[in-house]
């Protein structure tokens, strides 16, 4: 569904995607790991159009992202950003139904806020929380809205970015179940990008390896441990020693 | 090749400079393509509304009494070297309007409402807001820059209306309760010397000045860096930058409305 094919991108003299090569079959859930740095919100950003690259193919259902109708492709699309990005002037509900209250999708007013409030309590979130800021949220409170809002619209494809960075162990769990239940029962395709191995463990079916730019190693999930490639070795095992240098 | 280093960096600063015209232009033009693009957003353009118009009375108000008073001591004080005191009402007015009025309040809509607009759009840039409108099929442009440059353009003649009507107030009140002008005297020596030109040209300068103070703020806001510090400069920026085109755009307009 998702291809990347040779993706290159630098920023001046910094050269962060180096030929990115990646498949995300329809209805899957591949997460990329990979050090802070080595260009995987960057690869990400690439397939939404939020960067250009200077190199090499992006496809989603075999069409180049960058032909077509900007609108309708983005409307495919939900996102979870890593700080979750919410609208700080927009009540939670506002934000939940954003898209819902403009543009193609528009729906009415009360609708909207109606599908809002599902999709908060879907997330977990009390129907009270709706008319409340952003600011008068906790980090993992902001972070369901962020996913209320990604999946508001019921997207075929979601990307989660760092998903559980920031929030405890506890909430870290709870925000990696309902990713997986969502993803699941939506039937949506995913590609999350994190460095936390205990969300890789809960949401993915397929794992990349980005670093220095290129995918090292890609596989279904269960093979990883297993995978016999150095890079993940080290990675998933946490250990300072190894091809990946611990200062970069 | 020491010798040739001033003029490579001179070099370097033209081109830099041009560069940074260059991208304001396209910034500019963008703008105002969006202004005949739909998709509109009504309830934007009313909350810039109220911000930039609505909320910014207090200070264009105050700002014009107490100018306005001080005008007309100091007309008082220098016209009385040369025996002229009678004319106070007469420069109040046309200072103000011509020139005061417009200036101070785009300087100070440039303080409260460039920084503004610079640091709350710096901040969403920052925190990946301007990101996620755009995974929301919402142009950053319509939603968050033509709102408040239209806004600005449109509510800022009224402001510098209800500043020059203030500022010959503050002139009227200092000249009746201090100086001992009769008030209907400075009243009708207020009316009379204005001219339908003089209210023209303060209220033009006054769209122009709030479209470069809107637009300043949302320009200096999207291209704004990473962190807190990009957001100071992004915010210090906008304002340096609309007061001194404010300044310049006063002089070009005051030649050209005034030259002949």
């Amino acid at each position: 569904m998702i291809r990347l094919t040779d993706v290159h991108k630098a920023f001046g003299s910094n050269r962060v995607l180096r030929g990115v090569n990646l498949h995300v079959p329809k209805g899957t859930s591949m997460v990329i790991i990979g050090g802070s740095g080595t260009g995987k919100s960057v690869a990400l950003k690439c397939v939404l159009g939020l960067v250009t690259p200077d190199a090499g193919l992006i496809e989603v259902d075999g069409k180049d992202v960058r032909s077509g109708d900007r609108d309708a492709f983005l409307a495919r699309f939900g996102m979870l950003f890593q700080g979750g990005a919410l609208f700080d002037s927009l009540p939670v509900w506002q934000n939940v139904a954003f898209r819902l209250m403009r543009g193609a999708l528009k729906r009415p007013k009360a609708e909207a806020r109606e599908i809002a409030i599902e999709k908060l309590r879907r997330v977990g979130l009390k129907p009270d929380v709706a008319d409340k800021l952003p600011a008068e949220l906790s980090g993992g409170m902001q972070k369901r809205v962020g996913l209320a809002r990604a999946i508001a619209a019921e997207p075929e494809i979601i990307f989660f970015d760092e998903p559980t960075t920031g929030l405890d162990p506890i909430m870290a769990g709870v925000i990696n179940e309902l990713i997986r239940e969502i993803v699941t029962e939506m039937g949506a395709t995913a590609m999350t990008i994190t460095h936390d191995m205990s969300s890789v463990r809960a949401i993915a079916d397929n794992v990349a390896m980005l670093h220095e730019g290129v995918i090292k190693w890609t596989g279904p999930v269960a093979q990883m441990d297993a995978s016999g490639d150095p890079y993940v070795d080290q990675f998933i095992h946490g250990r300072a020693e190894g091809p990946i240098e611990a200062v970069r | 090749m020491r010798l040739l280093a001033p003029i490579g960096r001179l070099g370097r600063a033209t081109l830099a400079l041009l560069a940074a015209i260059g991208r304001l232009a396209i910034f500019t033009a963008q703008t105002i393509s969006h202004l005949v693009r739909p998709p509109f957003y009504p309830r934007e353009f009313g909350n810039a509304l109220m911000q930039i118009g609505y909320f910014s009375l207090p200070v264009v108000g105050l700002t014009a009494l107490f100018t306005g008073g001080a005008l007309a001591l100091q007309i008082y004080a220098g016209g009385s070297r040369f025996s002229a005191e009678a004319v106070v009402p007469q420069i109040v007015a046309i200072g103000m309007v011509r020139e005061l009025g417009p200036v101070l309040v785009g300087l100070m809509i440039a303080a409260r409402v460039t920084s503004s607009i610079a640091a709350e759009i710096a901040t969403m840039k920052v925190t990946e807001q301007i990101d996620a409108l755009v995974t929301l099929s919402t142009h950053p442009m319509k939603y968050l820059t033509l709102p408040r440059v239209l806004a600005a353009t449109l509510v800022m003649p009224l402001l510098v209306g209800v500043g020059d009507v203030i500022g010959i107030y503050g002139g009227f009140l200092v000249g009746t309760e201090r100086l001992g002008f009769n008030a209907t005297t400075y009243l009708k020596n207020t009316a009379d010397f204005l001219e339908m030109r003089d209210i023209v040209s303060s209220l033009a300068k006054g769209a122009v000045f709030g479209f470069i103070a809107a637009l300043m703020g949302c320009y200096y806001g999207m291209n704004s860096a990473r962190g807190a510090m990009g957001v100071g400069r992004a915010t210090k920026g906008s304002v340096v930058a609309a007061a001194i085109l404010i300044l310049a755009a006063n002089f070009i307009l005051t030649e050209a409305f005034f030259s002949a």
